[in-house]
């Protein structure tokens, strides 16, 4: 787990880290005995969304850009879903509850939208011009 | 399970560990063995439905072990692999396939509280489950560098998502007439006669049943469906290049998930593992009176429900060799024109039944569905969506009392 | 067999502690916490998988690491207890979306078009955007103190029918503690949007995706290619997805002569 010692040295100059941050018994401790916090979630969120914005910078292939819309999408269910929980809180601490999961359930569906009409419309680009390349969708260029 | 081990002196981290490898290992055993039984059955069935005798060397007169003699001799096989094929996809797929079969066992329920996780969503995940058992088949016609392994794949893929949409539709109406999704509580809530069973709720619930079985039979690719594995059409479809052990996981998983819908099925619409006679009941048993009797009557469950899942399989196998084969064109026609305006309009009637009747047509005739039986749930609204409060469940060591556990002593026979 | 599996998860808690007491307490396994154990497993196969996709050059390789990725998502929703929230990301997402994509990655995986390499000047781009915009995330998230403290609560006996009744619109669950919204709304609106929503894409997408009659050869069939376009399967695929969703709006099949 994170090495807390070193993070004030990898930030850019003016913005610090919490005084608190040294009170973090989650990762000091044996993170197999150790139950999870929101943080963790948190942290696989922020992994996920950044392989997803990643991936859609990197990739040629439009199903590659595809796959990192994603990516980022889940990334964010994720958060949701951990803001959402009440087990990944202290006792009694206050959660975005129900609302979290619908929030949640939401972005699934209009993922699911989203990428059958992506799909359709990259399916008639390689229809129309024999591969997948976005590069190559420069007809209109000036 | 777990408490039971704890109660012997075992550390908790190992009494876990060692009762969830206990459920996996009988769970995989439900496949392994069915596996091994269907095929037997198969080829008897088929044998005989085609006039002719089928095994009858291997073991005796009736070839009892002529499924172990292809086991062997499929291990023995040599692990080809085609020149193009992508290693690792080629590789993977049999796998993908085999753990999205197994996964969906988890949730299903063999007797009251013997299920591998008592899911409150429990309908939901095996059906979810359900359907990724398509992303091995569409590795293995990719992996393999052989159009007919493609198209196979994915006439298959396209067949079994199509199929899941009146597939759900099928199964959200017992959801709705239980009230919900939890499979424990759907069988229960069908105790006692054959009368209960959802079944014979109302007819509509009844049409919806065959358009399930129709729905599963082409969930799972079996004839008159089993385009992607038409053996004079395209050899062998998706796993024409794989050979030996690789393919024998094809194999369980299609017959692992002809057993796990054919269990569905038993556990929405035919009473589960509550029997066309209450044996338990009219016997004197029941949870209630101890703690063998308790371990009696579900194993009397377990063998009931096993037994309607066996005849759902030879049902399928049945329909298999009797019917031809249809095109794929006729696949989506049948799914898209025929069961699926069939399934809607039928939940609809349902739906309406259950506004209307709730009570049945006869009063007296049959339980309304989503009526409480005293005695039998604990507490207003009993089982339904609630697993039992923290307060109840066995607090390891310090509460080690097996005849407590789960609120047994709450139940009073019948 | 009392519940074979009955892990709830406050029981973990609740069995570990005690079990210590009278056994090996000195094994360095002894206070094992198998839900973090699990979070762990899924939540390294969730990271692993989405650095997978990214790095992977192979656009089919790409499509199953994204559909592990999203598999574990879903065991890491059903770890915080979002059960239902969990079935339906392996219903609808991996198992109608992603099998959508994987349809268009065998559509398209014509061979010069399966490794598409960036151009070095892109991955620079990529890695200084990609950690840039990690570091921006974490110190976010680290920055509330609320968030850091482990989570000891109670996960409510998961149950659907709140989520299903908040979606007609009553909600029955109690307001969380602290909750800055004085009115308790149902969500009886969006999902009727969402409902017409998907009952347009569906429409538009079987539209987009149809067989169109052609004076001219298209582009693609002057490629030479191992395969023909299905484009019957894919219309069906791309209809049924949100037909799924959308809870078996009728479609009609779309032009499949082949």
């Amino acid at each position: 787990m994170m090495n807390f010692s070193l993070a004030p040295s990898i930030l850019p100059p003016g913005l610090t880290m919490p005084a608190s941050v040294g009170m973090i018994p989650l990762f000091a401790a044996n993170p197999f005995t150790e139950p999870v916090g929101v943080i963790h979630y948190l942290i696989v969120g922020a992994v996920l969304f950044t392989a997803g914005i990643a991936c859609m910078t990197l990739k040629r292939n439009a199903l590659g850009i595809l796959m990192g819309i994603e990516l980022v999408l889940n990334g964010a269910n994720i958060n949701f879903v951990a803001f959402s929980s009440s087990y990944l809180r202290a006792e009694g601490a206050p959660t975005l509850g129900l609302d979290g999961q619908v929030v949640a359930l939401f972005v699934i569906l209009l993922a699911a939208a989203e990428a059958a009409v992506a799909l359709a419309i990259t399916l008639n680009f390689y229809n129309n011009h024999a591969t997948v390349d976005v590069d190559r969708a420069d007809d209109l260029k000036g | 399970m777990a408490e039971f081990l704890i109660g012997l002196g075992l550390p908790g981290w190992l009494a876990w560990s060692i009762a969830a490898l206990v459920a996996a290992v009988l769970l995989l055993n439900v496949i392994a063995g069915g596996a091994l039984v269907f095929i037997w059955a198969e080829r008897k069935i088929a044998a005989r439905i085609q006039d002719r005798l089928g095994p009858t060397r291997t073991g005796g007169r009736f070839g009892w072990l002529q499924s172990l003699a292809d086991g062997i001799k499929l291990l023995a096989k040599e692990d080809l692999m085609p020149e193009g094929a992508d290693g690792l996809l080629f590789r993977l797929a049999p796998y993908v396939s085999f753990c999205a079969s197994f996964c969906a066992f988890i949730a299903l329920p063999f007797a009251f509280d013997v299920v591998g996780q008592r899911l409150n969503v429990g309908v939901f995940f095996v059906v979810a489950v359900l359907g990724l058992e398509v992303f091995g088949v569409i590795l293995a016609g990719y992996a393999s560098a052989s159009k007919w392994s493609l198209f196979g794949a994915m006439r298959e893929a396209a067949q079994v998502v199509s199929y899941e949409v009146p597939l759900g539709m099928c199964v959200v109406v017992p959801v709705m007439l239980a009230g919900t999704m939890d499979l424990v509580t759907i069988a229960e809530k069908q105790a006692g006669w054959m009368s209960n069973w959802y079944l014979f709720h109302d007819p509509f619930t009844f049409v919806i049943f065959w358009i399930y079985v129709t729905c599963a039979v082409a969930s799972v690719n079996r004839a008159p469906f089993d385009l992607a594995e038409a053996e004079s059409e395209l050899v062998a479809g998706f796993h024409t290049e794989y050979s030996g052990l690789r393919w024998s996981f094809f194999f369980m998983a299609e017959y692992g998930s002809m057993f796990l819908v054919s269990a569905l099925a038993a556990v929405l619409f035919l009473g589960g593992w509550n029997g066309p006679v209450p044996i338990a009941q009219l016997v004197g048993l029941s949870e209630g009176t101890g703690d063998s009797a308790a371990y009696f009557v579900r194993l009397l469950g377990l063998a009931n429900l096993i037994g309607k899942a066996t005849f759902g399989v030879l049902l399928m196998m049945w329909i298999r060799w009797t019917l031809p084969r249809l095109r794929i064109d006729q696949v989506m026609t049948t799914c898209l024109k025929y069961c699926t305006p069939i399934a809607a309009v039928m939940f609809a009637g349902a739906m309406f039944w259950q506004l209307f009747l709730p009570g049945g047509l006869l009063p007296g005739w049959s339980r309304p569905a989503g009526e409480i039986r005293e005695g039998w749930l604990e507490g207003p609204g009993g089982l339904s969506a609630t697993p039992p409060p923290a307060a109840v469940r066995p607090a390891g060591v310090a509460a080690a009392d097996p005849s407590d556990s789960s609120g047994l002593a709450t139940r009073s026979p019948r | 067999m009392t519940g074979l599996l009955d892990m709830d998860i406050s029981s973990v808690t609740h069995v570990i502690v005690p079990a210590l007491a009278t056994s090996l307490p000195t094994l360095p396994m002894a206070g094992i916490n198998w839900h973090s154990v699990l979070f762990l497993l899924f939540a390294g196969l969730a990271c692993g998988f989405a650095v997978g996709v990214v790095a992977a050059d192979n656009v089919v390789r790409m499509a199953l690491y994204l559909v592990f990725s999203l598999g574990s998502t879903a065991g890491l929703f059903f770890l915080a207890g979002a059960e239902f929230l969990g079935a339906m990301q392996l219903m609808i997402y991996v198992g109608g979306t992603l099998v959508l994509l994987v349809f268009g990655v065998m559509l398209t995986a014509q061979a010069p078009f399966v490794s598409i390499k960036p151009s070095s000047s892109d991955r620079t781009l990529a890695a200084v955007a990609g950690a840039s915009l990690l570091a921006l995330l974490l110190t976010a998230a680290f920055s509330v103190d609320a968030w850091m403290v482990p989570g000891v609560g109670e996960v409510p006996a998961p149950s659907a029918t709140p989520l299903g009744m908040a979606l007609i619109g009553v909600r029955v669950d109690t307001p969380p503690n602290g909750s800055p919204n004085g009115g308790h709304v149902g969500y009886m609106l969006p999902f009727e949007i969402v409902s017409v929503h998907l009952l347009v894409v569906l429409v538009g997408a079987a539209y987009l995706a149809r067989a169109k009659r052609r004076r001219t050869p298209r582009a693609i069939d002057a490629v030479a290619s191992a395969m023909p376009v299905e484009s019957a399967v894919v219309a069906t695929a791309a209809v049924t997805v949100p037909g799924r969703t959308a809870g078996g709006a009728k479609s009609a099949l779309v032009g499949g002569g082949r």
